[in-house]
């Protein structure tokens, strides 16, 4: 590697100061923070929006609601910032940039300075869907109520005002900030390991960003080609998803999906990468099964691209087709299955130690498989016609992301807060935050299984009365989690303000890779001088 | 800067990466927009959703077997047409040429020019449903007050016999929907929505 040239240059006092640092930062954990301290907001704004939605929920008929088009507004910016502003920002942008250069041993991101164009492009895009908020959608009312989805014909027709295309516009910039960091991570992984970092010594984190960021690079361009029809749709008289013109409606949900399907393990790979580091590290084993839980990735990445109709097995698709996408769809479930059964055999045998960012990733393991595996059932096509566009497929898909992804997101940040701050955060305050969401989560998404189950349909603001209890149960979850989020920014102030200094490596034997070698906080530029792996020496 | 002290070599590999990326990335954009024409030819091949087939002749043999076919109209919001089959149902045999009649009345006040999308169900029975002639092969123009009748010559063809799902057919249904044509939508949508319940109707743009 050439970089050792750059050491002369590399002193900490030309670190910049002040908003210079901030706004045009070229340094990857600076950039990182940035991301997280945005996923942060977003995920505020986000979590308001659900909390909003189980009042309206709490009880049959309209209370707070008078206009159930808000309400739809409201389940479509929830998703589409839990989606792209929240979980995608914090685990690839934040964790990414943060630890993906650390693990390699790598100065910093190959581009730096497309890392901040990439992260100052998802401000603006965040910008763009906060105006599709309060600009018209349908006739009469503001906001698009279309899902994340966006399917046509209800985002083309079923939308005139220009709510639809602000949002178009916001995905437009948020992919292309997205492919950018592809490209970065990409390059980055390639080219600038540290000497003797092999692929197959690298870091499981450094894996799951590298399957990620090709992901993207594959799935997005198909998502940004889609909605660019459907602005033109809507603007210019194309007619591609219009059947008067000869359009498919169907043919955006396959385009979409085709995005959309790899988007979720976009969201849940990093996380993968995040807990395995976090049960090796806290049971004191170097994980279990290293290839096999790098290349379980891989596969999960691959044939997330062929499995995209399976959500489409209502829209008329014939049982040929049907059956192979159930087929494709449970084969996933064995590379998942390599993952989860690889971190309980590095628990087994383990000095293991019930640390906050240990408990979080268990709390992971335990729900992301409850998810895996209601996702195993309605992957039957048959099962699926009765469950379909139900509560159960909203329980299911927030078990993996809301109670996975999310748990992976917040065990990294307590495995690492001492890394990236310098300060230890206070245990007491951090488990409980732990206990009231994993409580408080379970008691919210686990009775939406059993209203989807009785045939209670997604996206609507009101449900007869035969609903009402367990409604009224998982808005009490609700709150339970949001008083869990707002202990969790108490702990986070404490922490700060207490000052506690954090050794190097808080947590040790366990913590092998890289970043736990640099002081906390590590250096402003760190790696001056590159590290050297042994042959010998394990990931 | 940092950039300027690396070698150029380091900066040409990272740039060789980023643009082999980069052309991957367009290139998938590519083929989203190639999805368009794709699977349009894909659904008129296999017959797919339902896509019924084009023939030039009817069929060479005539089977004993019989299938019911129901006919079925309708007519897109804002086409001020009435649309019907002037038959209900019609039996005919598997490979038979058959002639069909669809009616189309203009109701409105102004000349009309519509033209008709169409498929079959089961999905399954579109490889094998063969049209010779069909009013939906072009834009039908109604002054007001007139009616049409309108042909669709057809035949289902033999074949269908030996596919595993559609040959348990015994009735396959025929659908057309009429839609203003191109040139005259923005103004039939219009037409059709009086303004004070829908005020951007006109600024759609579809």
């Amino acid at each position: 590697m050439a970089s050792t040239a750059s050491a002369a240059h590399a002193h900490d006092d030309h670190r910049p100061h002040g908003l210079k640092r901030w706004l045009f930062s070229t340094n990857h954990k600076d950039i990182g923070t940035l991301y997280l301290l945005f996923a942060m907001m977003a995920g505020v704004i986000g979590g308001a929006l659900s909390i909003g939605m189980r009042l309206e929920l709490q009880e049959p008929g309209l209370q707070y609601f008078a206009n159930p088009h808000t309400f739809n507004a409201f389940v479509t910016a929830h998703g589409i910032i839990m989606v792209f502003f929240v979980v995608m920002p914090a685990m690839i942008g934040g964790f990414g940039n943060w630890f993906v250069p650390l693990h390699i041993g790598a100065p910093d991101m190959a581009f730096p300075r497309m890392n901040n164009i990439s992260f100052w492009l998802l401000v603006v895009a965040f910008v763009l869907f906060i105006i599709s908020l309060f600009v018209e959608g349908p006739p009469g009312d503001i906001g698009a109520g279309t899902g994340w989805t966006l399917y046509a014909p209800l985002s083309t027709l079923g939308h005139p005002g220009p709510s639809v295309d602000f949002g178009i516009l916001s995905f437009h910039i948020a992919g292309a900030s997205s492919i950018l960091g592809a490209i970065n991570f990409i390059t980055t992984i390639f080219n600038m390991r540290a000497p003797g970092m092999t692929l197959h010594k690298m870091p499981l984190f450094a894996w799951a960003i590298l399957v990620t960021a090709f992901l993207l690079l594959l799935s997005l361009p198909v998502l940004a080609g889609a909605i660019t029809m459907l602005l033109t749709d809507r603007n210019f008289g194309t007619t591609f998803f219009d059947a008067s013109g000869g359009g498919d409606p169907v043919l955006y949900q396959h385009l979409f999906w085709f995005f959309g399907h790899p988007e979720v393990y976009i969201m849940i790979l990093p996380g993968f990468g995040i807990v395995s580091h976090i049960v090796a590290t806290f049971s004191r084993k170097p994980v279990f099964g290293y290839l096999g839980m790098a290349y379980a990735m891989v596969a999960i990445g691959l044939v997330g691209f062929i499995v995209w109709a399976h959500h489409m097995y209502t829209s008329g698709i014939s049982v040929n087709a049907q059956a192979y996408f159930v087929f494709a769809t449970m084969v996933i479930a064995v590379p998942t299955g390599v993952k989860v059964f690889s971190w309980i055999a590095t628990m087994w045998g383990g000095s293991i130690t019930f640390r906050t960012p240990m408990l979080w990733s268990i709390g992971f393991i335990i729900l992301f498989t409850i998810g895996g595996l209601t996702g195993v059932m309605i992957a039957n096509a048959g099962v699926d016609r009765a469950l379909h566009d139900t509560y159960y497929v909203v329980a299911h898909f927030h078990y993996v992301l809301s109670l996975g992804a999310v748990f992976a997101i917040f065990a990294g940040w307590y495995y690492w807060f001492p890394k990236m701050t310098g300060y230890m955060y206070s245990e007491f305050w951090a488990k409980l935050h732990f206990w009231l969401t994993f409580i408080g989560a379970n008691i919210l998404f686990f009775p939406q299984h059993f209203l989807g189950l009785a045939g209670m349909p997604r996206r609507y603001a009101d449900y007869p009365d035969a609903f009402a209890y367990w409604n009224y149960v998982s808005s009490m979850g609700s709150y339970i989690t949001a008083v869990g989020t707002l202990v969790f920014f108490v702990g986070m102030v404490l922490a700060l303000l207490k000052k506690e200094r954090a050794v190097d490596n808080p947590w040790g034997v366990g913590a092998t890779t890289l970043e736990w070698t640099l002081s906390s906080p590590p250096p402003f530029h760190s790696f001056e001088t590159l590290p050297r792996i042994k042959a010998s020496e394990h990931h | 800067m940092r950039e300027t002290a690396k070698s150029t070599g380091t900066e040409r590999r990272h740039y060789r990466v980023a643009l082999i990326c980069a052309v991957t990335a367009a290139g998938m954009l590519g083929l989203a927009y190639a999805a368009v024409p794709l699977y349009t030819l894909f659904c008129q091949v296999t017959g797919f959703a339902g896509t019924t087939q084009r023939a030039e002749r009817p069929a060479d043999t005539v089977l004993d077997r019989v299938v019911t076919i129901r006919f079925d109209a309708n007519v897109a919001p804002g086409l001020g047409w009435k649309f019907q089959p002037v038959q209900r149902t019609m039996d005919v045999k598997i490979g038979e040429n058959a002639l069909a009649f669809y009616k189309a009345e203009n109701i409105s006040d102004r000349p009309i020019v519509g033209t008709a999308t169409f498929n079959v169900a089961p999905e399954a029975a579109g490889a094998y449903f063969n049209k010779i002639e069909c009013f939906c092969f072009q834009e039908q123009r109604l002054e007001p007050g007139e009616s049409i009748d309108m042909p669709v010559s057809f035949f289902v063809d033999p074949a269908i016999v030996e596919d595993e799902i559609a040959g348990h057919l015994t009735q396959i249904t025929l659908s057309y929907t009429f839609h203003p044509a191109e040139k005259q939508k923005a103004a039939a949508l219009q037409a059709s929505t009086p303004a004070a319940e829908r005020p951007s109707a006109s600024e759609s743009g579809s």
